[in-house]
């Protein structure tokens, strides 16, 4: 049977008709949904952890014991999972390992464009790169048995549109591989320096034989046309590729990007007139065929800034041809839609209590509340990558202190984010005494990537009861003392804006949680889809107040400001900033 | 020859079903399909767009400029902001309904209010629907998006398969009534 699926979709196939056991992943754009399907296959555990490093340990604990493991994440998520991966190319593995990497070139969400297929020469592991769903299956049982043979992680690398991408995908059985015996062997499995210093050996040497097996898979495959023009290409780009030249010229296919086939990138050369390399991203594969002293045009011609599509290959090789395809200009001018807090986001009253402050940086995250920087709130003033708001507050507030400069230093981080890698810099604020102002915005839940349950929303990702690990009782485990922490209702301006001048005047780290469901929440909708807020035409004076919240619901036509009623979910902030009584809440909540 | 079909939207107005319904009738029918969409940072309120191709053999899954056969526009300022996708003599079907951004709302910014006369002089074949007014006449706006999807069935001339079983997979049966009859006006506009 054949069905049109995702590149997620068919990577979670793969893995479940590989007879993998265990998979751990912390989600991630545009990887979440890998995990979010094989969590439908009853025959594998598979759990959200806190965080990339997490699970990666996961994996590679199962993968000792035996099951064949996988984990998958964004490309970012691999340099929090840095450590492991390259302890466990030393160690090698018993059950097949497969770690995901997904890439996001174009950075539709992402805070960078890095080309993690540089981690796989790095770590020393193998590397895979599928280049569509079909094959996204494929390589993932493949990764699983080449992992074993070659007793290696196996780095399996795709991009966003791959990921999200669909195309169609033949079915297969699952194989029941099981779980192999477990037997202790510390020189393979314990890595200290004694071990390791064999085991590094032992790594080269298996490089040499997977140079060999690159030079013979059928992954690196060539696909003759005319010989005038030679493409060496990977992943999507070969698509690409394909799309613009077709039968005008040769292809060298790679499938295996690490090691890569010496002598098949060799035999190609020599083929073709002139040797093209055409990928997304970062010089990879053009580094290293130049590094054969074979000739050949790379980045000269494709840029390595942005995603790559079949009309940037156009422009560059047929530039006239490509004139003549964008023929409708659009000159009528439209306006920009920027990502916006939706109606009713619990994040919009602390950003509004924290935009009447003076002298301020806050020092923010990634989640939805990154949105904290957009106007008219305007906020937050860095954000680094995940769980970076609190140490790099604590830079901050250290810098400052060096120079003089009296400023506050708040920190926003979300609740997921909390869990995934704020508790370590929380520790430092107390233990290095700082006076850190913390606001931990807890909506119940991983709102910014589709909604994924986390260590404290009392679900499992199978949607399962969970213990909630109470983020209060960390905070004060943590050392922060009891009459410095706040647990507040955002949707509440009065308490909020209190707790947050507090905040402002304290001289130890304080801690506010900022606790409410988000709005997108289907519970939260049902309850609240009955409420909504409105104005009263005669009371309104026109002032515009509510507009600073920059909620969507609210609109102004001309001079008046309008409340969508469908769009509102009553949360009553715009009632709370409006001087005049002006506005009114309308209906009820539904239980 | 593979043909390609663009569906721009705003988060959360339902382009996402409308190009799975769309692209499962069109692997029925035979074709290789390959279909891509991004999501942009926010959960709603920013642009969504949908590419579908489908042929005897398909390679990139995206679409570039000037390549789009057909495109549906969910919102009107949308059409105009993914016009450049279109080919010259490319089909528009555009639903005649505004969405307004934040920086309109706030006044920041505006809203062209002459969109639809815009997209009229620069495409030949453009197609004018009120698809959350007939879906509000039918019951429940939110089915707007299976009206324009059966304006676009028709567009490609694929009328003849089974789309309302197709539909009702996609659907809890609470919605097939509603959303069939959606199909139903839009396969007939
Ligand atoms: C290392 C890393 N892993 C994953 C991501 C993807 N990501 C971005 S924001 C986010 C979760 C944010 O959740 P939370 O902190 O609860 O904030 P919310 O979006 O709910 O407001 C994730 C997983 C990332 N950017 N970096």
């Amino acid at each position: 049977m054949k069905l049109l699926l995702t590149g997620n979709e068919a990577i979670a196939r793969g893995a479940y008709e590989a007879g993998c056991t265990v998979a751990a992943a912390y989600p991630g754009t545009p990887s979440t949904e890998i995990l979010e399907n094989i969590a439908t296959y009853k025959e594998i555990y598979a759990e959200w952890s806190p965080n990339e490093k997490v699970a990666v340990e996961v994996a590679s604990g199962a993968s000792i014991a035996g099951a064949r493991a996988l984990t998958a994440m964004k490309h970012v998520g691999l340099n929090v999972a840095a450590d492991p991966l390259f302890t466990m190319a030393y160690e090698g593995v018993n059950g097949g390992l497969v770690i995901v990497t997904a890439d996001d070139p174009g950075m539709h969400s992402s805070q960078n464009e890095q080309d993690n297929r540089y981690y796989a020469p790095h770590a020393k592991v193998l590397l895979l790169e599928p280049a569509d769903s079909q094959e996204c299956k494929d390589y993932t049982k493949m990764a699983f048995a080449l992992s074993e043979e070659f007793d290696t992680p196996v780095l399996l690398r795709v991009t966003t549109r791959i990921c999200h991408s669909k195309s169609l995908v033949e079915l297969g059985e699952r194989e029941e591989v099981g779980v192999k015996e477990y037997c202790k062997d510390v020189r393979k499995y314990a890595m200290t320096p004694a071990h390791a210093k064999v085991r590094h050996v032992l790594v080269e040497e298996k490089l040499n034989r997977l140079r060999e097996y690159s030079d013979h898979s059928p992954l690196n495959k060539i696909e003759w046309g005319e010989k005038k023009r030679g493409i060496i290409t990977s992943g999507i780009s070969y698509q690409y590729a394909r799309e613009v030249f077709g039968a005008k010229a040769s292809y060298l296919k790679l499938g295996l990007t690490y090691p890569l086939p010496e002598k098949v990138i060799k035999e190609f050369a020599q083929a073709v007139e002139q040797v093209f390399v055409i990928e997304e991203n970062d010089p990879y594969l053009e580094t290293y065929v130049k590094s054969l002293g074979i000739e050949c045009q790379g980045k000269e011609l494709i840029p390595i800034c942005g995603e790559l599509n079949p009309g940037i290959i156009r422009q560059a090789f047929f530039p006239e041809e490509a004139k003549e395809k964008s023929d409708i200009i659009t000159d009528l001018k439209i306006p920009s839609r920027p990502p916006v807090l939706c109606a009713g986001c619990p994040h919009r009253g602390l950003f509004y209590a924290l935009s009447k402050l003076k002298d301020i940086v806050v020092s923010g995250d990634i989640g939805c509340y990154t949105l904290g920087l957009m106007p008219p709130l305007s906020v937050t003033d860095t954000v680094i990558c995940m769980g970076a708001s609190i140490s790099a507050g604590m830079g901050f507030e250290k810098a400052f202190e060096q120079g003089a400069v009296e400023k506050k230093v708040f920190s926003c981080i979300g609740d997921s984010t909390f869990f995934h890698s704020g508790i370590t810099g929380l520790i430092n604020a107390v233990y290095n005494q700082s006076k850190l102002k913390i606001i931990i915005m807890d909506n119940r839940i991983t709102a910014m990537t589709g909604h994924q349950e986390n260590p404290g929303t009392g679900k499992t990702l199978q949607g399962e009861d969970a213990p909630i690990i109470d983020i209060e009782r960390i905070v004060r485990a943590v050392g922060v003392k009891e009459e410095n922490i706040r647990v507040v209702d955002p949707y509440h301006l009065a308490e909020t804006e209190v707790a947050v001048q507090e905040a402002y005047l304290a001289e130890e780290p304080f801690v506010i949680i900022t606790k409410r469901p988000c709005a997108l929440i289907r519970e939260v909708r049902r309850a609240r889809s009955g409420f909504s807020c409105s104005i009263d035409e005669e009371k309104c004076k026109k002032c515009k107040a509510c507009l600073r919240i920059g909620c969507p619901a609210l609109a102004l036509k001309g001079e008046r400001v309008f409340i969508d009623p469908e769009m509102c979910n009553g949360c009553g902030l715009c009632q709370q900033v409006c001087k005049f009584k002006a506005i009114k809440k309308v209906g009820e909540e539904n239980d | 020859m593979t043909k390609a079909l663009l569906l721009v939207g705003v988060g959360g107005q339902g382009t996402i079903l409308a190009s799975k319904i769309l692209s499962e009738g069109l692997v029925e029918q035979g074709y290789d399909v390959k279909m891509s969409e991004i999501h942009g940072m926010a959960q709603r309120g920013g642009s969504v767009t949908t590419q579908i191709k489908f042929g005897k053999k398909v390679f990139s899954p995206i679409i570039g400029l000037a390549e789009a056969d057909v495109m549906v526009a969910f919102e009107k300022a949308e059409a105009v902001r993914c016009l450049p996708y279109l080919k010259e003599e490319g089909v528009l079907v555009v639903n005649d309904h505004e969405i307004y951004p934040l920086p309109v709302l706030t006044g920041k910014e505006e809203y062209p209010t002459n969109v639809l006369e815009y997209l009229q002089k620069k495409v030949k074949q453009c197609k004018v629907l009120k698809a959350n007014h007939i879906a509000a006449e039918l019951g429940n706006t939110k089915a707007q998006n299976i009206v324009l999807l059966g304006a676009v069935i028709k567009s490609l001339g694929l009328e003849e398969l089974a789309w309302v079983d197709i539909l009702k997979k996609h659907l809890p049966p609470k919605l097939h009534e509603l959303n069939i009859k959606a199909l139903e006006v839009g396969l007939n506009l």
